[in-house]
């Protein structure tokens, strides 16, 4: 067989994935091609990704972030180092920030993935903005980075988008950082001020240093 | 990466019994380790069984007073949880000061004991590792080892425990419950991880094929004030040069209880054992402290590049005692 096998379930985004083969297992690290792969080493699993099913046969080397950008397409997530050092490939795993590139596939039959392209869908119709030259629409924090200008070449900014979507929400859930006052009460919501952001937001590096913009995008956008 | 085969055991029974039936198998926590360690083929597992989804998760209450945490509870969800910063603050502590959040969203407590040591040489396979292959030499002992050990070395082996969480278990009595085959067992944190020793290629007290299914956390610690200091070359997502976790017990102005761990210094969470018991009986003061902390330093033999470890270790003791000391110290 050919490529991952891959069958899409609802929606009109389904389309077949048609891979090349790529060179056996062995050659390639990154678990694309199934080839001469033996049977036990491949798996099937099934994923929800930005609300649409997707059931696909793979490698069990997969990692998502490599099956979201070669299997699916969704080539928002980035590959910065591959090791979990970078935060490029974040996105949302059943509503939680997370490092895509040390995920297995296989581990995640069930689960519900959003990437950086189903962002706007997460938020409330009314607070969805209208995309450039009406373009797609936008999550109401990637308007936040287009007004206060928080990137220069772009190559981290989705999985800064994804972190910090994830971050609001953990600190509207109470959780603590490392600069959290320990006395502070558990389970009531931790104000973002700009260290809290800069702590949260840490394991997303940005080789162009935009960091000020990126804590000023996401104070604007504050619950 | 090798091709492996992948295993979800559905109890804890079927994932010691799967690792039985496929020898050099790896159980599969948050990843975030293992995965990583597979890419760059240090980490070569025929078989992946997968315990992250095991009934293993959760904080509960023992009848004691103590509290237990599942293996497979993540690190975010272990340092938010209310009994855990209410009554161990250091664990709390120590696992907001661990890798990113992203990473805390993955990591689980078995993972985060198990995780394997960031010496670059052990990460190479191109590079000679007694760690990674036994009798091939120890590169850093001549090598780069800034990031290396000042406790407990050998000359096969000079590389340091990363985690940080372990660092506070190890200060706040803590064990490890562990299931195999020969059934179930509990180990002290602090004696969890070894010394390299002669034989750097294990690091724990394991057995082969032994699950971690939590961890529990004591009733005499419970409560009482603790602390967790680290220094590390960036001020947020990265691993410690050196830390300090501290539990301080403090009674008609006599130090009761100490538990003291520094971390990033020594292949496990070091406890500071002889500035414990020089402590307990004593006045919580400066001076005492630092009579204390000193005794344990005199033990450390830092390598070629590494001696600023030393000091660095104790300014981080000094700051996280006399930090608890003045909460605890009752009126004269
Ligand atoms: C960029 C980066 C920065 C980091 N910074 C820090 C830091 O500052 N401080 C820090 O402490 N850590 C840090 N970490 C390490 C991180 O904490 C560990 O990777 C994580 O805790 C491992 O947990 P896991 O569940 O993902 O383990 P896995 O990767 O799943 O497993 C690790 C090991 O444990 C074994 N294992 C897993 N669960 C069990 C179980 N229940 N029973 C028996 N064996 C088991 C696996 O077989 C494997 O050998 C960092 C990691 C990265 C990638
Ligand atoms: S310090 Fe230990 S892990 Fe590092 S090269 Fe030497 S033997 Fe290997
Ligand atoms: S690509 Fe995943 S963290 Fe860098
Ligand atoms: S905008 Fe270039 S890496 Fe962040």
């Amino acid at each position: 067989m050919d490529g991952p096998h891959h069958e899409t379930g609802t929606g009109d985004r389904a389309r077949e994935s048609a891979r090349p083969t790529g060179p056996g297992p062995g050659a390639s690290g990154g678990g694309g091609a199934l080839g001469t792969l033996p049977d036990a080493c491949r798996s099937t699993t099934t994923l929800r990704v930005n609300g649409v099913s997707h059931t696909l046969t793979v490698d069990n080397r997969r990692v998502l972030l490599d099956l979201l950008r070669e299997d699916l397409d969704l080539v928002g997530a980035k590959k910065g180092c591959d090791h979990g050092q970078c935060g490029a490939c974040t996105v949302l795993l059943d509503g939680r920030r997370v490092n895509s590139c040390l995920l297995p596939a296989v581990a995640l039959d069930g689960c519900e993935v959003t990437t950086v392209e189903g962002l706007p869908a997460l938020a409330p119709p009314e607070d969805r903005e209208d995309g450039e030259n009406g373009g797609d629409p936008l999550h109401p924090l990637q308007r936040a980075f287009l007004e206060r200008d928080a990137f220069q070449c772009g190559y981290c900014t989705p999985g800064q988008l994804c972190s910090a979507v994830g971050a609001i929400a953990e600190a509207v859930a109470g959780h603590p950082s490392h600069v959290t006052d320990p006395a502070a009460p558990s389970g009531e919501p931790v104000p973002l001020t700009r260290e809290e952001i800069r702590e949260r937001l840490s394991g997303n590096l940005c080789r162009c240093a935009a960091y000020p913009h990126i804590v000023e995008a996401v104070e604007d956008v504050l619950p | 990466m090798k091709p492996f085969a992948y295993l979800r055991a559905g109890s804890v029974e079927e994932a010691v019994d799967a690792h039985a039936a496929h020898p050099g198998a790896r159980y599969l926590g948050g990843g975030t380790n293992l995965i990583d360690l597979m890419k760059l083929e240090v980490e070569r597992p025929p078989v992946l069984i997968d315990v992250s989804r095991l009934p293993l998760e959760g904080v509960r209450e023992l009848p004691e007073g103590g509290l237990w945490a599942g293996a497979t509870v993540r690190n975010s969800d272990l340092a938010a949880h209310p009994a855990v910063r209410d009554r161990y603050p250091a664990l709390s502590e120590a696992l907001l000061a661990g890798a990113s959040g992203q990473l805390r969203n993955v990591a689980t407590t078995g993972g985060n004991l198990l995780q394997r040591t960031r010496c670059p040489y052990f990460q190479d396979v191109t590079k000679p590792c007694n760690k990674r292959e036994p009798g091939s030499g120890c590169g850093a002992l001549e090598g780069v080892h800034r990031d290396h050990a000042v406790f407990g070395h050998s000359r096969h082996c000079v590389a340091t425990h990363p985690s940080d969480m372990a660092v506070a278990l190890a200060a706040l009595d803590a064990r490890v419950e562990l299931y195999g085959t020969e059934g179930r067992r509990t180990v002290p944190v602090a004696e969890f991880h070894r010394l390299p020793g002669e034989h750097p290629e294990r690091d724990t007290e394991i057995r082969p094929g032994e699950l971690i299914t939590g961890v529990v956390l004591p009733a005499a610690t419970a409560g009482l004030p603790s602390a967790y200091r680290k220094a590390r070359d960036r001020a947020s997502y990265a691993f410690a040069l050196a830390s300090v976790a501290a539990v301080l017990e403090v009674a008609d102005g006599v130090v009761r209880r100490a538990g003291i761990a520094f971390g990033g210094v020594a292949h496990r969470p070091w406890r500071a054992r002889r500035a414990e018991e020089a402590l307990v009986g004593a006045a919580p003061t400066e001076d005492a402290f630092e009579h204390a902390v000193d005794l344990e330093l005199a033990a450390a033999s830092p390598l070629r590049d590494n001696a600023f470890k030393v000091p660095l270790t104790r300014g981080l003791a000094l700051d996280v005692l006399t930090r608890l000391a003045p909460r605890t110290a009752s009126p004269a």
